[in-house]
């Protein structure tokens, strides 16, 4: 045990430090007895990993606060190892209305598990990425926005983020403005006629609209969308994800795809919920131009 | 380090959940310092577990035969199912003494990030169970945490279409974010006997 051979020692209280940020609770697991590490994404200090002491027994003050989807203010401290959560403050509750509906809670959760994969280095400033998915997990809250539209949009704007986005309105080879009728995950998005490149899907016009909405926050053009476009948009941007992933997302099978029904073009949806029409499974080829056959195979749940 | 197999049995323990380095180290040290007897029955035991434990064919827990002793007893109404996520839910229901009814074990809690959906769950033999016997209702005892409450969320969507069931939920009073474990008998026991319906 060469203590003195690190310069700094925990008597010293040189490295022992307090800091203050806030955060969302991306993941948390199971530590000992009744602890748990949580997973945050901070505003300040990127992701951080830290312990939450007592947390599992129910008489714990903070237990509920530090719950996935959990938006905090919290105090730690500077561990050898891993920081200690000290206190916490909730910021936003957006767990208990994500939890009370299925389809929001696995959505909401294929978004952090893609931030939690998206920021590998504890620590490294993330604000642009904090800001989208306490952006998102505020909407699936709120509840007033197709959830699944949600995370689409999310997912876009986060690969954005890591600086591989596809290409949508121009050409992802030549740069040629587009729309274009050929996307290839592998190529980076749309093609234009001459870069096209054997293995590319011809998704419909609607498609590549929506997909284009979504990467810039265009909801009235993106709610006025059929459940079948929605869904190839979802093949697509999962299929491109994945791709850049060198792991597969364990979450984004399990996220429920439903139909609902667009809303009255000018008017936000008033409930988010009970208007739904629940046909996973049955949904196939079911309104508008069902454009699958040029998106299958680039799936989903893989 | 230590050398060769004392190494190993730590490096074992502390595989085991809730098991840290330290842990592991003290546990191995007091096994190396145990009368060869009881390392004897130990050893028996583990042999016994990875001969087979089974799960009871009805409610998911686990038992000795084909049917656990809960299901067995007669005199529990199996009219009333207590759905928890994992065996030891079960005896912490139990330690209340306030329910007389039959339980079913789901196996865990939804949770995407570690690949739980649906199907990974005992939830088509708990439809299978509702549908085939006279159940009147069903209490949804998971953990009053993210998952446990997305679960009953998605239970409860499942069950509302059987005529004539009743779905509950425990009382609050188990504040978010706890495991069913921790709770006491007396909350537990409280949260039970006010339960609400869905
Ligand atoms: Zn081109
Ligand atoms: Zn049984």
């Amino acid at each position: 045990m060469a203590w003195g051979l690190r310069g700094s020692t925990a008597w010293d209280h040189g490295d022992v430090s307090l800091y203050r940020d806030t955060g969302v609770v991306l993941r948390v697991h199971k530590l000992g007895e009744a602890d748990r590490i949580i997973t945050l994404l901070t505003r300040r200090h990127g992701k951080v990993r830290a312990v939450a002491k007592g947390v599992r027994r129910t008489t714990s003050r903070f237990g509920a606060r530090l719950e996935p989807f959990g938006h905090v203010d919290a105090q730690f401290y500077t561990g050898r190892t891993l920081d200690v959560i000290t206190q916490v403050e909730t910021v936003d509750a957006f767990a208990l209305p994500i939890v009370g509906d299925y389809q929001r809670y696995t959505a909401a959760s294929a978004i952090t598990e893609t931030a939690d994969r998206l920021t590998a280095e504890e620590g490294e400033p993330a604000l642009k990425l904090y800001l989208l998915v306490t952006g998102a997990l505020r909407a699936l809250a709120e509840g007033q926005r197709d959830a699944s539209l949600v995370l689409d949009a999310f997912l876009l704007r986060a690969m954005a983020f890591a600086g591989w986005a596809p290409a949508i309105t121009e050409c992802a080879r030549c740069g040629e403005p587009g729309p274009h009728p050929a996307f290839n995950v592998q190529a980076g998005g749309s093609l234009c006629g001459r870069c096209r490149v054997p293995g590319s899907v011809h998704p419909a016009p609607e498609v590549v609209v929506l997909l284009a909405a979504l990467l810039h926050g265009d909801w009235t053009t993106a709610e006025d969308t059929t459940f079948a476009v929605r869904r190839d948009v979802s093949g697509l941007v999962a299929a491109h994800l994945q791709w850049h992933l060198e792991r597969q997302l364990r979450s984004l099978p399990f996220v429920e795809r439903r139909a609902r029904e667009a809303p009255i073009t000018g008017r936000l949806g008033s409930d988010g919920v009970s208007g739904d029409t629940e046909v996973a499974g049955a949904a196939q080829g079911t309104r508008g131009r069902d454009s699958s056959e040029g998106v299958a195979g680039t799936g989903q749940g893989a | 380090m230590y050398e060769g197999v004392v190494q190993d049995l730590i490096d074992e323990l502390g595989r085991l959940p809730g098991i840290g380095p330290k842990s592991a180290q003290r546990i191995a040290f007091h096994l190396l310092a145990t009368d060869p007897a009881d390392i004897a029955r130990l050893q028996e035991i583990l042999g016994k577990v990875r001969e087979g434990v089974r799960f009871c064919d009805i409610c998911g827990n686990v038992s000795e035969e084909e049917r656990c002793r809960i299901c067995r007893d007669a005199r529990r109404d199996p009219a009333l199912i207590c759905v928890v996520e994992e065996p030891k839910d079960v005896l912490a229901v139990e330690r209340t003494r306030e329910f007389r009814g039959r339980y079913h074990v789901l196996g865990g809690a939804l949770d995407p990030l570690s690949g739980v959906g649906p199907d990974q769950l005992r939830i088509k033999e708990l439809l299978a169970r509702i549908g085939g016997e006279e159940v009147s209702e069903v209490i949804i005892a998971t953990d009053p945490n993210t998952e446990g409450e997305a679960t009953a969320t998605y239970l409860v969507r499942m069950l509302r279409d059987f005529p004539g069931l009743t779905v509950t939920r425990l009382a609050s009073g188990l504040p978010m974010g706890g495991d069913l474990e921790f709770a006491d008998e007396l909350t537990l026991g409280r949260a039970l006997s006010g339960r609400r319906a869905l």
